[in-house]
């Protein structure tokens, strides 16, 4: 029986008043390397974020090692890049002691690092190709550089699921290289992956399955796909006299869904 | 030095060693959330605390404590809600604490010349009771400052990322805020409320001059704050000067003097920068002439961020225009593109 390591039932999330997830019911297996795509503003991230629990859910819920999110305490198994942002903190830090920040889950407060973390920590940024610049500070490196050293703080907690949003945005392909490597190893010992991405790039061999978002709803779910236009085109058009859908619920409603809902009632407000 | 023999120089100077230890070592924290006036916006605050104290007879310390520490908790709240109305909660609290401040202790029949010693400092006035409960406060601070660094900083660095490493962001924010309040009381008979926030941020703005790591940054803002806390004090038992004005003063002296010498090592540090072996690494695979020629000019200097040329990225590396056409680097030598 294959382990479920994240499902989401009916999931639906509602940002500044406006529904950004509708409907999304998503498993992924142990052993999996889930590839989510969709054009820019499609969800990708809120995804990624409803299902580590940063976003909340409006509907449905959320399982994590077949146990409810907000139950969950199993973390330490969880490695997350998230997509990048520009912004460096306002004191300088280092390489190492960013990267040392992923083994955090392992250690309880105030313990101090033991061999196998600094060994852990030196293992991931030897991995993401940083060894000679470990002492440096952060902001001195390029961000391509810079986001490998979010990469390696992810592996340095060794995770048994890894959730990578956008990991190898502008990452030199040499590099990209080097990651994917770093991927094969990691699935070969059981790790699971979700990573959003917009190319694929040399990653490609290694996704098992791919997801499509689009507007907030998962598209397509099925083998994996070049690229998220590659979707196949199953579904039907609404004949034009036919009646918008109002399938979620009422308080998840796009402005469409409500000029159709008067166009219905009264035919006004187009 | 014989004044350092009196009761209540050798008070003053223990408070100072303290307050200096203790105010850069959170507000490391503080700059690296982006919040350095948080400091100054407490220290507001307080003095509403302090005129509250003052109205009921009771200890103005005591009450500032109580009233910075709920000031802090709701500007933490009004900082997790969203970003873009941080920066109004702040003013407002900045004008609310000091006209409520002053509007109280008219009330409480005071004259306005007794905030004067809670706004600069007192320090010569501390009786042997403050000094032991500034003491301790300073001591939870410093502890807690240097010893959940690694969880601070990860918190304040990737708050998103901390979440889900299982750590508790927000128990963990709201100490940070507590903490500060509670370093803004300390400090306010040191070097006084209206001053208690540049102990906090000038050295550590002075040690990110030097230092490359956080760790570095909090060690040496901590040994440059109680230098200048504790040599301020000295200065103003000698001369006859405001103590807290004279702590301050130094500090931004350090900072001075500092400065200069941060450009020059940052300087340093980028002209060893631009040809890391990381990128000859990946071009060492091509053989020379495979699809690019050796530029045969002279070079009067190496290319890199600061040569003035125009730096153009391509593919692995990056390009520098130079008379028209583009230069790469490549081992010893510079390649057209
Ligand atoms: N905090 C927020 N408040 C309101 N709307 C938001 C918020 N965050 C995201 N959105 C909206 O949610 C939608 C989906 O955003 P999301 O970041 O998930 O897109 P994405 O698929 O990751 O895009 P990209 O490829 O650019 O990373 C966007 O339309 C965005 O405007
Ligand atoms: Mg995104």
């Amino acid at each position: 029986m294959s382990e479920q390591v994240i499902r989401i039932t009916d999931g639906g999330v509602v940002l500044g008043g406006r529904p950004i997830l509708r409907g999304i019911e998503l498993t992924v297996n142990r052993g999996e390397v889930v590839a989510v795509l969709g054009a820019n503003g499609s969800g990708k991230s809120t995804l990624v974020r409803a299902i580590l629990g940063l976003t909340p859910l409006r509907r449905g819920s959320v399982q994590l090692f077949g146990a409810p999110a907000d139950r969950f305490k199993g973390w330490r198994r969880i490695g997350f890049v998230p997509q990048r942002t520009t912004a460096t903190a306002g004191v300088p830090a280092s390489v190492w002691e960013v990267v040392a920040s992923g083994r955090l889950a392992q250690l309880r407060p105030l313990q101090p690092m033991r061999r196998k973390d600094k060994d852990a920590v030196r293992e991931a940024i030897d991995a993401v190709g940083l060894s000679d610049r470990a002492g440096d500070g952060c902001s001195t490196l390029s961000g391509g550089q810079q986001q490998r050293v979010l990469i390696a703080r992810a592996l340095a907690g060794r995770p048994d699921l890894l959730v990578l949003d956008e990991p190898t945005a502008g990452v030199d392909l040499a590099s990209q290289d080097t990651f994917a490597e770093i991927l094969r190893r990691l699935v070969d010992q059981g790790t699971t992956i979700l990573l959003v991405a917009h190319e694929m790039g040399p990653l490609e061999p290694l996704i098992s399955r791919t997801v499509v978002m689009r507007d907030g709803r998962i598209a397509y779910d099925g083998p994996p796909l070049e690229s998220f236009r590659d979707v196949p085109h199953a579904h039907a058009h609404h004949p034009a006299e036919h009646r918008a859908h109002v399938d979620y619920s009422l308080d998840v409603r796009t402005p469409v869904d409500r000029a159709a809902h008067h166009a219905d009632g009264d035919g006004g407000l187009r | 030095m014989s004044l350092l023999t009196y009761d209540f120089v050798q008070r003053a100077l223990l408070a100072a060693f303290v307050t200096g230890l203790a105010a850069p070592a959170i507000g490391t924290y503080l700059v690296q959330r982006r919040q350095a006036l948080m400091g100054d916006g407490l220290g507001h605050v307080a003095l509403t605390g302090v005129a509250v104290g003052l109205w009921f007879s009771t200890s103005p310390v005591a009450t500032a404590v109580v009233v910075a520490i709920l000031a802090s908790v709701l500007m933490e709240l009004v900082r997790e809600r969203g970003s873009t109305s941080g920066d109004v909660a702040l003013a407002l609290l900045f004008y609310g604490g000091i006209a409520g401040g002053v509007f109280i202790t008219g009330l409480a029949g005071q004259s306005a010349a007794t905030l004067n010693r809670f706004l600069f400092g007192s320090i010569t006035t501390v009786d042997e009771r403050d000094i032991w409960v500034t003491v301790a406060l300073a001591v939870v601070v410093v502890l807690a400052a240097v010893g959940l660094a690694p969880r601070l900083f990860a918190i304040a660095h990737d708050p998103d990322f901390a979440r889900v490493a299982g750590l508790r962001v927000r128990g963990y924010n709201l100490l940070v805020s507590v903490l500060a309040a509670v370093t803004v009381t300390v400090a306010m008979r040191t070097v006084g409320l209206l001053l208690v926030s540049a102990l906090m941020v000038v050295p550590v703005a002075t040690a990110q001059q030097l230092t490359r790591t956080f760790k570095q940054t909090l060690l040496v803002a901590m040994a440059l704050g109680t230098a200048a806390a504790v040599s301020g004090v000295l200065v103003s038992a000698n001369v006859d000067v405001a103590p807290g004005a004279t702590i301050v003063l130094l500090a931004l002296g350090g900072f001075a003097l500092a400065w200069p010498v941060g450009m020059v090592l940052r300087r340093r540090r980028r002209v060893a920068e631009p040809f890391s072996d990381d990128a000859l690494d990946l071009d060492l695979g091509l053989e020379l002439g495979h699809d690019h020629t050796v530029v045969p000019e002279e070079h009067g200097h190496d290319h890199g961020p600061d040569c003035g040329h125009q730096a153009v990225p391509h593919g692995d590396h990056v390009d520098y225009v130079h008379d028209g056409h583009r230069h790469a680097p490549h081992g010893g030598h510079y390649d057209e593109h």
